[in-house]
Formats: C-alpha cells, structure tokens, sequence
C-alpha cells in the first residue's frame, strides 16, 4: 500500500468511518491531506480539477449538465499534522438539471493549533440540485479556527442545501459565513449544528436573499454551549418578490457560564413576500430534564440526551 | 401496607401555603385515585412525592418503604421506583420515540415493542417518529405510559392521564394501568373522571392543600354528584366524613 492511500485510511478512520467509500467504484471520492491530494475518484458527469497549492488546495468541481450524481460523492478534508494552515478554494458549478450530493468530512484528530479555511463560490444552474453535508470531527482538546465561507447562487428552480455539523471534540474558533442568492421558485436550505465547549468561540453567519418569485429559504441553526463557550448566530433572510417564503429558527442551549446570543434580520420588501423567525436561548428545558429524570437518568445523563436530541 | 407514606407534608410556594400538613399512606398494590377542584394541591402532592425542582422545600416527611426520601433528588427517587407521567407530557425535540423509551427501560419491565402494544401505537411506525409537536396530545400521553410500562416502578404517578384522551385511547391507558398493578406497580392517580376513578381501589379527596375525605370509590365518588356544598372551603363533601 502506498504512503498516500494509507493516508486517505487514516484520516478515515478517525471520523470512524471504514475506508469502503475510497474502494467503491460508484462513489467518487477526493481526500486531502493539508495541501496534498491523497485519493481520488471520479464518475462519469462530475468533473473535478485538484490543484495543490502552498498551504492547501484549490478545487474545481462541475457536475455537466443533465447528470444525476446517484451516490454522494465523499470529500475529506483533513490535516493529521498537529499544527499548520489548510486553505480549500472552491469553484463550484452544477450545470443545468444536473443533481449531485457532497458528504464532506474535516478532520483534525491532533489539532493543537491549525487553521482550516474554505473560501468557496458556488453557482447552482437553472433546474440543479447540489447538497453539501459538512462533517467536523475534532480532537477533545487542541486548538482548531474553522472558516468556511461560501457565496452561492442559486439559479431559477434550483436547489441547494447545506448542512453544517460539529458534534464532536473542541469547536475552537468556528466562523461559518454563508451568502446566498435565491433566483425564482429556487429552494434554499441551511443547517448549521455544533456542540461547543470549554473556550470554544462559534460564530454564525448565515445569510439568505431571496430575490426571485416564489423563492423559499430556511435557516435552521442548533447550538449547545457549555463551559465558558460562547455562540452568536447571525441570520438574515430577505424576502423581494412576489411569493417569497422563508423562516428562521435558532435554538441554542447554554450551561454553565457559556454565552449565546441570536440575532436575526428578518427583511421583507414586497407585499407578497412573508419571512418568519423564531428563536430560543435558555438552559436545558426543565421539564425535559425533569421527565428523564423521572425515568431514572442522572442530571448529566439527561442533559446530554436533550443535548444530544436537538443537535441530531 | 404502606409503599408509601407521607407525615405532616407541608409546603408553601411564593408565600402561600398550597399543602397543608397531609398525613397519608399508599397501600402498596393498591390503585389509589386523588380526586379535588383544581388548585386543590393534587398535582402538587405528585410533584413533592417525585421530588421536582421548586417541590423539595417542604416540611414533613416522605417515607419510602419507611425510609425517608426527603433527601433524594429526582432521579434517585427514580431509581428507588418513583416514577410520574405528567398530565402535559414533555416534547423532545430531535429525539425519536425509541430513543426516549430506550432511556426509561430498566430490566424488569416490559419490552419497548411490548410497551407499544399494550398503549396501541404501532412500533414500527411510532419508533423511528421524533417525540415532539409533531405528536398529538393523545399520542403523546400513550406513550408517556409506555416509558412508565418499560420502566416498571414500584410507585406510578400518574397526573390526570385521562385528560385530552379519546375513548379509544383511554381503554388503552386503563389497559396501561392494569398491566402495570399486575405486575406489581402501586398506582396513585390524579383525575378529575369518574371512569378513572371507577379503575382505583381507594381514593382521596382534596380540598385547600388538605386531605378532607378518604375511602372506597362509592364514597369518594359522591364528589362526582355534586354533593359538595358551598362553605369557607369550597366543595367539601356533604358526606362529612373527614379525616
């Protein structure tokens, strides 16, 4: 086995993941260790140009038009080294009618002072579908600054939708910035899940604009924090034409001395467009605490479970 | 004999006195109902016998198998077999049925899958479900009786579980509450339903904080009739026969 697959399994691994994706013949795959691209698999309609630079990699990925993506295509980022700069440029364009699926992991399991950014311009074509599942995995301790910035068009009939996870280890510095433009009776979906601890800063940045007719945008953001962890959400959904629907929803959960805060902008200029929020910042919800605690579940116990349920 | 004993129970919340020194024993097997105008002090009995967060603070005593709980938190209760289903369930936002049930089973009750059999909601399709709004009310409170049925506590609170019930869901929470004495569970329900009265084996009347009339369901259930009469404390029973 070479140096660099045997990489692309380590890397694998510590998202506890087996390596069966890298050996699928219908799954295409990039991973990327720092700026070195270790594996790669490619299917027939998606095209992607890997280009290593200094401190990272520079990523063009198209799906031609027409095609239908049937498995997710798998992309990892990761750096196994302790320290350093990881900068992911993406241009990424999903041609007319064309529908792809991205599960992307990013994983430092030995982080003690890494930055991980992505710069990424996104452009969904009349009638395509791209969704993007982001998948941190952390060390416990360690220091991570994560910044993945994203500016997206989504064309006429388009979908596009975004997960953004961290669940597990230390958070770090997390700075998700996401703008999206809506073009008409185009779908726009963006989650943003993370669970941050100890000294974690996680900011939000999501941002929707939905210009064209019968556009539809959902921000749904989900964030525990204990410690002394702190989490501001900032979402704007802005609603210009006839038709236009969208709502945001935050809930966040604080322990300890943690810090949330939720600032939504809720925009509206047309007298045909209607925008909804709704936003919950407190403590664990004590009678779902009281409940599990009534079945037997210790304090810690039930907390983790709620924790656990409103970041699933 | 009593499961369950309470000496002198008093509390007050913002000042004012909502129990007023309950002395009272729970037979152990027994299907015991408490019945009361609202603001009697029902749910309140219930909550300072589970133990809840703002019910700790009270003077008197809870004997457990004559040990005192007073001491005990929640979940130690919990663990003793303590056990409350609350007339509003708890929604749980991101966790499934399954998930929730499986956090309440312990060995000696029943199966989960069995559990949903007896409150008649199909596994297969409620398992997987979230455990939320998403729920109705109905559904909601059913399974609320599963998590007692796969726990199988020695002491079962249940606050008004016949309250926004359909018929056809009710004979499955009586099914629920016959399934959980047969298998050794004492009972104390809270109602306001004569049909939930007629399940019970022994009742209380509440009235001002106070336990002012107790006995067979013939006698408790006079209350039903209308036989209360205006007076410094309302509804008192024109039985009389108080404590």
């Amino acid at each position: 086995m070479d140096d660099k697959r045997a990489i692309a399994q380590t890397l694998y691994k510590t998202m506890g993941l087996t390596d069966a994706a890298l050996n699928d013949p219908d799954i295409a795959h990039l991973v990327i260790n720092s700026n070195m691209v270790v594996a790669s698999h490619l299917i027939e309609g998606l095209v992607v140009e890997p280009a290593e630079t200094q401190n990272g990699v520079r990523v063009t990925m198209k799906v031609l038009a027409g095609h239908t993506i049937q498995k997710p295509v798998h992309l990892c980022f990761g750096m196994l080294p302790e320290d350093g700069l990881q900068e992911i440029i993406m241009d990424v364009t999903i041609e007319e009618h064309a529908s792809v699926s991205i599960l992307a992991h990013c994983t430092f399991p030995n982080a003690k002072n890494i930055i991980h950014k992505m710069e990424a311009v996104i452009t969904i074509k009349e009638g395509a579908s791209y969704s993007y599942l982001e998948r941190h995995v952390h060390a416990a301790s360690g220091f991570i600054t994560v910044l993945p910035h994203a500016i997206v068009t989504v064309e006429k009939n388009a979908t596009f939708k975004t997960d953004f996870e961290l669940l597990r280890g230390k958070a770090g510095i997390i700075d998700i910035n996401y703008e999206t433009t809506c073009h008409e009776y185009s779908h726009l979906e963006m989650n943003a899940k993370v669970n941050g601890v100890q000294d974690d800063v996680i900011t939000i940045r999501e941002t929707g604009h939905l210009n064209g007719e019968g556009a539809v945008g959902v921000l749904t953001t989900r964030i525990a924090v204990r410690d002394t962890a702190q989490a501001t959400v900032y979402n704007t959904l802005t609603a210009h034409a006839a038709y236009a629907r969208g709502h945001v929803d935050c809930k966040e959960i604080i322990q300890d001395r943690a810090i949330a805060k939720a600032i939504p902008v809720v925009e509206v200029n047309h007298p045909k467009a209607h925008v909804t929020h709704e936003a919950a910042i407190g403590s664990v919800d004590d009678k779902q605490l009281q409940t599990l605690m009534a079945r037997g579940l210790s304090e810690d116990e039930a907390v983790d479970l709620i924790i656990q349920g409103l970041l699933s | 004999m009593a499961i369950l004993k309470l000496e002198n129970v008093s509390l007050s919340l913002n000042n004012k006195p909502i129990l007023d020194s309950i002395s009272v024993d729970f037979w152990e097997g027994y299907i015991h109902a408490i019945v009361g105008p609202n603001g009697a002090g029902k749910s309140t009995l219930s909550y300072v016998i589970m133990g809840l967060s703002n019910y700790r603070t009270i003077s008197g005593t809870l004997y457990f198998k004559n040990k005192p709980i007073n001491e005990l938190s929640v979940y130690q209760r919990a663990r003793l077999g303590i056990s409350l289903a609350w007339q509003e369930p708890a929604r749980f936002e991101g966790l499934t049925v399954y998930q929730y049930l499986k956090a309440s089973k312990k060995d000696n009750g029943l199966s989960i899958e069995e559990a949903m059999d007896v409150i008649g909601l199909p596994a297969q399709e409620y398992l997987p479900r979230a455990c939320d709004k998403t729920l109705s009310g109905g559904e909601r409170k059913r399974i609320e009786l599963a998590s007692l049925l796969v726990m199988q506590p020695e002491v079962v609170l249940l606050d008004e579980p016949d309250s926004g019930i359909d018929v056809e869901a009710l004979e499955r929470i009586f099914d629920a509450m016959a399934i959980l004495k047969q298998r050794g569970s004492t009972i104390i329900t809270i109602t306001h339903s004569m049909a939930v009265l007629q399940k019970a084996e022994h009742a209380f009347l509440m009235c001002h904080g106070n336990i002012i009339d107790k006995g067979g369901i013939d006698k408790i259930s006079g209350y039903f009739e209308n036989k209360c009469i205006p007076c410094d404390h309302k509804n008192i029973p024109i039985s009389g026969e108080t404590r």
